[in-house]
């Protein structure tokens, strides 16, 4: 196995006397694909706002490259190489396209920007819209665009909390190439619902219910396990 | 007069500047609490209701005691009908988002205070008290007044508690306090209990004017020292809490009056420093520290 | 080419401002001075409303920073005019920071709340030493303090043309920096600030950075007002003249570069027209940010941009 990009260890994070996290262990390979799967409510957006720094973690602690990122805000984290996009877009609406990419591509500190702005919205397939409001996009080329923002970012890890949510057909096959292009440079972590998209690109998944890792493998074993399918019908 | 007398002239001194200030404070506490809505123009109804009990005064012949009632009832009425105009006219417009309610009560405050003046003019305006009581007290005469200042005060703050934890008007705001959308869904007309809850705030600040107009007189600029004496009181209390409200009021009050009386009893060498100003000055400090690193105020508890 | 367009306009407008000099009286001289001044105490005020989202109440601490610094250092520390005019800028940008680190904990109302309670701490303060400020009544620069370079600060051309040389300066700042990189952010922060903070931006230090050049801002047309204007009072420091640039900017437009020169230059005028027709000039004031809020949120340049005029910055 490559090296371990990202380990956490007894992560933890409870609502009150909801257990949102509960004392998850979870490793990130370099360079992988890995999906994170579960029924609604299982934790993974909370489990990934842990590792991206948007919320605080109640107990456990997280290494990414080897340091320690535990109490490092969400910022800096970014700055170490953590990209987070967002679940429900969160594009600058009221800027064009292209501010919305330099914004990413500065903080990166790509120079010069302009180049670093365009290849990442050329990637996505959104250059002649550079000139656009933001805000006057369609929805999945909002999604795009939030996708080019975090690989604007040009990130160690990529975490991507539902990118093909509403996305037609054709767009969803977009968004694979993309993904596929970010390996093995970058390593990718992926919630995603959609089990085609899941399949087609992941090389491992983990499998969160209730707040806890119910398995980690390979697509297959994830498929021919008992417990996750326990959990998939229950649910 | 001995130290025990100058201690209790500074306590009723304090607790009548403290019930004044309760009373204006809840008015502020009230609309904010309710309407999440920070209304800059509240000084402006303490300062309009001041004007119009001289109005009611000057124009009312008769013993000083029936204008005094009926400036009681009339300068409420009169401010709290202007405040229910501005948040039909205004506010509701604005949505009450924070940010363009602030400036638009600004906006209220610049016009509140240039229709005072162009209306009665720049001059202190004096209102007779509606009785005229000396009561001897261990080593010093002081006013009846005052006392039935306190007492009032007391009354009021008792009936808007029951108001709003006993009536059905009470629910109803506190309905529209939790979720406005959920009050609406549930048949309440949440516009009307707006106009009424920002009528009622400025209300509070009217009567409270009316009660303190005997004692210091009505001038069109008089509303800045309450607003920010009552922003003090909402921010030390606890945003929104009328109990905080109250206990602020009282620290404040207390404070605000005590200070003076006594610092120089106590530290001779140190009055000429310690003046009102620089009391005001650390004040005003204490207050924007606590916002900074206390925002639920002294007394509140934190939110999740 | 955008940019081409946004940077002449800009010159043309201070080619306008400076062919204006030989065309106006006397009277209306001192008056476009004092406006170009209050427009950089504006644009100070726009760099962090407008384009960073912070709506401060207490700038006026910053403009009265700059404004004793001048003031009482001239009038009791012997500085030159030159060095007045450095000591303001300072002086405001060091309080700004100052209270920046505390306020900016907060957000919103809380902010607004907070930025009011301080600059009201500043202006009892500047009664408080009524030893040295004179308080109310104010300081008095004379003539003979206002030179520089040989040149009587006092007289109507020169006057003019410094408050010209600091506006010029500043506009173009202005525009540089609402160009560059961190006034790309700055926006972003206005804009939504969660999202920033994902792309890496510290939100703390970006608003810090804003409000401190904010602060610089306001503290230069401070101390240009002192040495220009001769006079050093607590009004200047009263909670109006915190009030005074939030209603240029809204009214010229929110996060735009000409904003603040064309909300000052009208409200002035509007203000100017109605204390001569009526004595109730605050009667305008209120009823223009009550008219602006409800109707035209963006303020007239705001409005120009949304219905066309994209490339205005």
């Amino acid at each position: 196995m490559a090296a371990v990009i990202l380990e956490a260890r007894g992560l933890t994070r409870h609502f009150g006397g909801l257990k949102a996290v509960d004392r998850v262990d979870f490793d990130l390979a370099a360079g992988e694909i890995h999906a994170l799967i579960g029924p609604n409510g299982a934790g993974k957006t909370t489990f990934v706002s842990l590792l991206s720094g948007r919320i605080e973690a109640g107990a456990g602690r997280i290494l990414f490259e080897g340091r320690d990122i535990t109490r490092l805000p969400a910022h800096a984290r970014v700055r170490r190489g953590i990209a987070y996009t967002f679940q429900i877009t969160q594009i600058y609406a009221a800027l064009s396209v292209y501010d919305n990419v330099a914004l990413a591509a500065q903080s990166h500190g790509s120079h010069p920007l302009k180049p670093a702005a365009m290849e990442a919205l050329d990637r996505v397939g959104l250059t002649d819209r550079a000139g656009q409001i933001a805000g006057t996009l369609s929805y999945g080329h909002q999604r795009l665009l939030e996708v080019a923002m975090g690989l604007a970012l040009k990130p160690r890890l990529l975490i991507l909390d539902e990118p093909t949510q509403g996305l037609s057909q054709g767009e969803i096959e977009v968004f694979n190439g993309i993904v596929q292009s970010v390996v093995p440079a970058a390593t990718v972590l992926l919630i995603e619902h959609n089990m085609d998209v899941v399949m087609e690109l992941a090389q491992r998944i983990t499998v969160l219910n209730f707040g806890e890792v119910l398995a980690t493998g390979t697509p297959a074993e994830i498929r021919a396990n008992p417990a996750v399918q326990a959990a998939y019908l229950g649910a | 007069m001995s130290l025990g007398s100058i201690f209790l002239l500074a306590l009723l001194e304090g607790l009548v500047s403290a019930s004044v200030l309760a009373l204006t404070a809840s008015g502020l506490s009230l609309v904010f609490g309710i309407m999440r809505v920070v209304n800059v123009a509240h000084g402006e109804f303490f300062m309009l209701g001041a004007v119009i009990a001289w109005f009611v005064s000057h124009w009312v012949g008769g013993p000083p005691a029936v204008a005094f009632v009926l400036a009681l009832g009339v300068a409420p009425l009169v401010v709290g009908g202007i405040a229910a105009l501005a948040d039909t006219l205004v506010l509701k417009r604005l949505n009450y988002e924070p940010e363009a309610t602030i400036v638009a009560t600004i906006g209220l405050l610049y016009i509140l205070q240039q229709g005072a003046l162009s209306l009665f003019g720049p001059n202190a305006l004096p209102v007779p008290a509606p009785f005229d009581l000396r009561l001897q007290l261990i080593g010093f005469g002081y006013s009846g007044y005052k006392l039935a200042v306190i007492a009032a005060a007391v009354v009021i703050l008792l009936s808007l508690w029951l108001i709003l934890t006993h009536t059905r008007i009470g629910l109803v705001m506190r309905a529209t306090q939790i979720d406005r959308n959920t009050a609406r869904a549930f048949g309440i007309n949440v516009d009307r209990v707006y106009a009424m809850v920002f009528a009622m705030g400025a209300g509070l600040a009217a009567i409270a004017a009316v009660l303190i107009v005997p004692i210091q007189q009505a001038h069109y600029l008089m509303g800045a020292d309450p607003l920010l004496l009552s922003f003090s009181v909402v921010i030390i209390g606890g945003l929104g809490s009328l109990r905080g409200t109250v206990v602020a009021a009282l620290l404040i009050g207390m404070v605000d009056q005590v200070i003076p009386i006594f610092l120089p009893v106590v530290l001779p060498d140190y009055g000429a420093y310690f003046t009102p100003t620089l009391a005001k000055i650390l004040a005003t400090l204490v207050v924007a520290l606590v916002l900074v690193f206390r925002p639920q105020g002294l007394f509140g508890k934190r939110h999740a | 080419m955008r940019d081409m367009k946004a940077f002449f306009l800009h010159l043309a407008v201070l080619a306008a401002l400076l062919a204006a000099l030989p065309l106006l009286s006397a009277y209306h001289v001192t008056n476009v001075a004092k406006i170009m001044v209050l427009a950089v105490y504006a644009m100070g005020y726009n760099i962090a409303f407008g384009y960073t989202g912070l709506l401060s109440l207490g700038h006026a601490l910053f403009f009265a920073a700059g404004l004793y610094a001048a003031g009482m250092g001239i009038s009791q520390f012997g500085l030159g005019s030159a060095g007045a005019l450095v000591a303001g800028p300072v002086a405001g940008g060091l309080i700004a920071a100052a209270v920046g680190l505390l306020a900016l904990r907060t957000a919103g109302v809380a902010f607004m709340i907070v930025t009011l309670m301080f600059a009201q701490a500043g202006y009892l303060t500047v009664l408080y030493f009524v030893r040295y400020t004179r308080g109310d009544e104010g300081i008095v620069l004379d003539r003979a303090a206002r030179m520089l370079g040989g040149v009587d600060l006092s007289g109507d051309t020169p006057r003019y043309l410094l408050a010209f040389a600091l506006f010029a300066v500043a506009l173009l700042v202005n525009l540089a920096l609402v160009r560059s990189p961190f006034g790309r952010v700055m926006i972003a922060m206005r804009e939504n600030e969660a999202r920033s903070r994902m792309l890496g931006y510290n939100p703390y230090t970006v608003k810090l950075t804003a409000l401190v050049v904010s602060g610089v801002y306001a503290g230069a047309a401070g101390a240009a007002y002192a040495v220009l204007f001769g006079y050093v009072g607590a009004s200047l420091a009263s909670v109006q003249y915190s009030i005074l640039p939030l209603l240029y900017v809204l009214l010229g437009g929110a996060g735009t570069v000409l904003g603040p020169l064309l909300g000052a230059l009208l409200m002035f005028y509007l203000i100017d027209y109605a204390s001569s027709a009526t004595s109730a000039y605050q009667f305008i004031v209120g009823a223009v940010l009550v008219v602006l809020v409800l109707f035209a949120p963006k303020g007239i340049l705001g409005t120009l941009r949304e219905r066309g005029l994209r490339w205005l910055p």
